[in-house]
């Protein structure tokens, strides 16, 4: 059975547009659109439905009923995880907080290697929230989903009085099939192998930072928040026997890569030299007195493949457009086992630990 | 990245590092013990230990000695729980700088207030919290004025704007401290054994250098005024050791792009117009010491949120068990401290050293557990199964 046998793809035969009279221009959400009445049906149809736009969606069932065939024909296990996306503002240089909840739980499903299919959204709404912002939000779903190949088949709306969210919060659990033979663990890190990322570190985290405006800063940084799967399919063209593989949110690089040390019992060596970082970030970081290895990413793939694949898989990578400053930053030895050491660029060594709580500006 | 990559050489770095090991060398063999040297400056610890500098240098020959420089962690419990008082009164905007938010008080921190209900607002300048205070003109607008001489005159400008433009609910809390009296009682302590001082730089770029004369000319220790940069470090740390190597002890200056002889008049002006010195200041980890503290002057008092607010303003010790006084006289090293990694991390710091991203012990604990040169955890590093314990429960729910 071919993939054409599972159609994620949106029906774009027949456009679902908006059903009765659109909101005027200032509509606010009301504790009515989460009654499960006739307000909240309106929402749906006018807002949601069109944004989504798939036939999956359009019946209104409480649930979406997928093939079990159509499933099994892409691989022998499911993948199925969850993330909730809760991101102040709500939209920031680079994306918004629907992309995220789209691009989040799409990327945790391909860094296992499995072919992420389809999505349920959960949003809480806070009263108050202009409906036009929703509906911009809704709309960026929907494009982020037709890009990464995914279809949000399922949702639920809720409404909460003022002050009890923060205007919008979106929870997305997706799954994915997971062809056989593929076994891409924390654990698998072996000496000898290369970290690899597939671009600039922390672009997300600096960019969120700035645009709270809190800091009277500014830097034209781009959150880097994008779809991984296809880039990864390239990876695993090049590099069959991917051994670990993570994206790297929230706590960073540093977080990842401590978390394979420990999982696979191996010391890693990270060069500082070689990190890829944008001179905005850098310069930022510097005079904000935080470390780019723990800054947040929304579209940065760590891996670990064998060091003889290395050189294959940032040569696929580079020819991705979400690949094309990979680099190889370390690389995997014996010693010291559970723990990242950073060689920086001055010439020393130093422990990268997990990070205590948040990174917090430092006073001087 | 310009002006910082120049100061980050690994060529020009290998090349001090080599001269320092062979001008030390002779000097610790006549000792029998590494040179003790002092940085005296948090941000110099965490260039140490950031860029890795200690693992670059013989260990047998030169041992930093962190010193007290760290304003976040010098704070007493005591004035943790006066800002933690204040939060707790709804028409009161508490900002702060961020990393004073997650400073233990007995009554908990900043952070853990803020996650009760307090209005408490993290800012990055004194400037952003009267801009606060100007933006809600019927909330008390506190600023946690903490810092050396550093922060101390941005503190004291931004009064003295909000007394020009009569905002009159903008006030401190003030904690400011000096720290020549501190660097004195250091010196003082009985069981000294520093060879020499890498002065504070930012400290000195508003004080000069003439301050410190008294330490080369009465304690005769050499002390260099240092930079940040690592090479800034490294370049000063060979200054201090050619001295102690020519028999010299002076006041250096290798900060020269930054740090003026006699400092910044403007600022000194401002400060002295502000603030004044109080009789003495307790210090987490070394005890009350003799005006080392300053508040503000009593024309200043509508600005002053001791004078304003009722606050507790009670003393709590230090816990016993923490030894950071030995540390930071260099007696003892941070992992050889009875409760280092046990009953001290930096999830839930004991002591002042564990508390702040600068402190000695916080900075052991993060960079120094675990030997880097591969040769498995380092001696005394109890707190290791515990940490990796943790990155193991937070790996499985990623």
């Amino acid at each position: 059975m071919t993939d054409a046998a599972i159609d994620t793809r949106s029906s774009a035969a027949q456009p679902m547009g908006p059903r009765g009279a659109a909101y005027p221009p200032s509509a606010t959400i009301t504790m009515a659109h989460g009654g499960g009445g006739r307000a909240m049906r309106g929402l749906i149809e006018k807002v949601i439905l069109p944004a989504f736009n798939n036939p999956l969606l359009a019946t209104l069932e409480d649930q979406a009923r997928i093939s079990m065939a159509g499933l099994a024909s892409l691989g022998d296990r499911l993948a199925f995880t969850t993330d909730s996306y809760v991101v102040t503002p709500i939209e920031f240089p680079g994306g918004d907080i629907g992309k995220l909840a789209v691009c989040g739980t799409v990327n945790d499903l391909a860094v296992c290697g499995a072919r992420p299919l389809f999505l349920s959204c959960g949003l809480v709404l806070e009263e108050g929230l202009e409906i036009a912002d929703l509906s911009r939000i809704a709309e960026s779903m929907g494009r982020a989903a037709r890009e990464a190949g995914v279809t949000i088949v399922t949702g639920d709306t809720k409404v909460v009085e003022r002050g009890a969210a923060d205007r919008l919060f979106v929870n997305t659990a997706g799954i994915g099939m997971l062809p056989a033979a593929i076994d891409i663990q924390a654990n698998r890190a072996r000496p000898g192998d290369a970290i690899i990322v597939n671009g600039n570190l922390g672009d997300h985290g600096i960019a969120i930072l700035l645009a709270r405006n809190e800091l009277a800063l500014s830097a034209a940084v781009q959150s880097d928040v994008a779809p991984l799967y296809s880039l990864i399919v390239s990876m695993r063209a090049a590099c069959p026997d991917i051994h670990c593989m993570r994206d790297a949110t929230r706590g960073g690089l540093a977080t990842v890569l401590n978390e394979f040390a420990v999982s696979s019992n191996v010391g890693i060596r990270v060069r500082e030299a070689a990190l890829p970082l944008d001179p905005a970030v850098r310069g930022a970081c510097e005079i904000l007195g935080l470390d780019p290895l723990y800054l947040a990413n929304e579209g940065k793939v760590v891996a670990v493949v064998p060091g003889i694949h290395a050189d294959a898989v940032v040569a696929a990578m580079r020819s991705h457009p979400e690949g094309r400053a990979a680099a190889i930053v370390g690389e995997v030895c014996t010693q010291p086992a559970g723990s990242v050491i950073l060689s920086t660029a001055i010439g020393g060594d130093r422990v990268v630990d997990m990070l205590v709580g948040e990174q917090l500006p430092r006073i001087c | 990245m310009q002006y910082a990559d120049e100061f980050r050489d690994p060529a020009k770095a290998r090349a001090l590092v080599t001269e320092i090991a062979r001008l030390a060398a002779p000097l610790a063999a006549a000792r029998s013990r590494p040179l003790q040297v002092m940085e005296v400056c948090g941000g110099h610890t965490h260039t140490i230990f950031r860029y890795g500098l200690k693992a670059m240098l013989p260990e047998d020959a030169i041992e930093f000695v962190h010193g007290p420089g760290c304003p976040v962690c010098v704070l007493p419990m005591g004035r943790v729980d006066d800002c933690v008082a204040l939060t707790r009164d709804p028409n009161i905007i508490f900002t702060t700088f961020g990393d004073a938010m997650r400073v233990p008080g007995s009554q908990g921190s900043l952070l853990q207030a803020k996650a009760n209900g307090a209005d408490v607002r993290m800012v990055y300048s004194p400037l952003d919290a009267l801009q606060i205070a100007r933006a809600n003109p019927h909330r008390e607008v506190v600023f946690f004025a903490l810092g050396f001489e550093t922060t101390m005159p941005g503190t004291a400008l931004t009064v003295l704007q909000a007394r020009r433009e009569g905002v009159a609910n903008f006030s401190l809390f003030c904690n400011h401290i000096t720290i020549i009296p501190t660097m004195q009682a250091i010196l003082d302590s009985p069981e000294l054994r520093l060879d020499g001082f890498l002065g504070p730089g930012h400290v000195s770029m508003v004080i000069g250098n003439r301050p410190y004369d008294f330490i080369a000319r009465h304690y005769r220790k050499p002390l260099v005024v240092s930079g940040f940069e690592p090479l800034d470090l490294l370049q000063s740390l060979w200054m201090v050791i050619k001295q102690i190597a020519e028999g010299r002890c002076e006041v250096e200056n290798q900060y020269t792009r930054i740090v003026q002889e006699d400092g910044n008049a403007e600022a000194l002006a401002a400060v002295s117009e502000v603030f004044e010195l109080r009789e003495f200041f307790e210090w987490r980890g070394l005890g009350s010491i003799d005006h080392s503290g300053v508040r503000m002057r009593a024309e200043f008092a509508g600005f002053d949120a001791e004078r304003k607010f009722a606050m507790p303003g009670v003393q709590v010790a230090d816990p016993k068990s923490c030894q950071c006084g030995e540390v930071l006289k260099g007696l003892i090293k941070p992992q050889q401290c009875k409760v280092f990694g046990s009953a001290c991390t930096p999830e839930k710091p004991l002591g002042a050293l564990m508390v702040s991203s600068e402190g000695a012990c916080s900075a052991y604990y993060q960079y120094g557990r675990i030997d880097v040169r591969g040769r498995g955890p380092a001696a005394g590093a109890a707190g290791a199964a515990g940490a990796a314990g943790a990155v193991g429960a937070a790996g499985a729910a990623a």
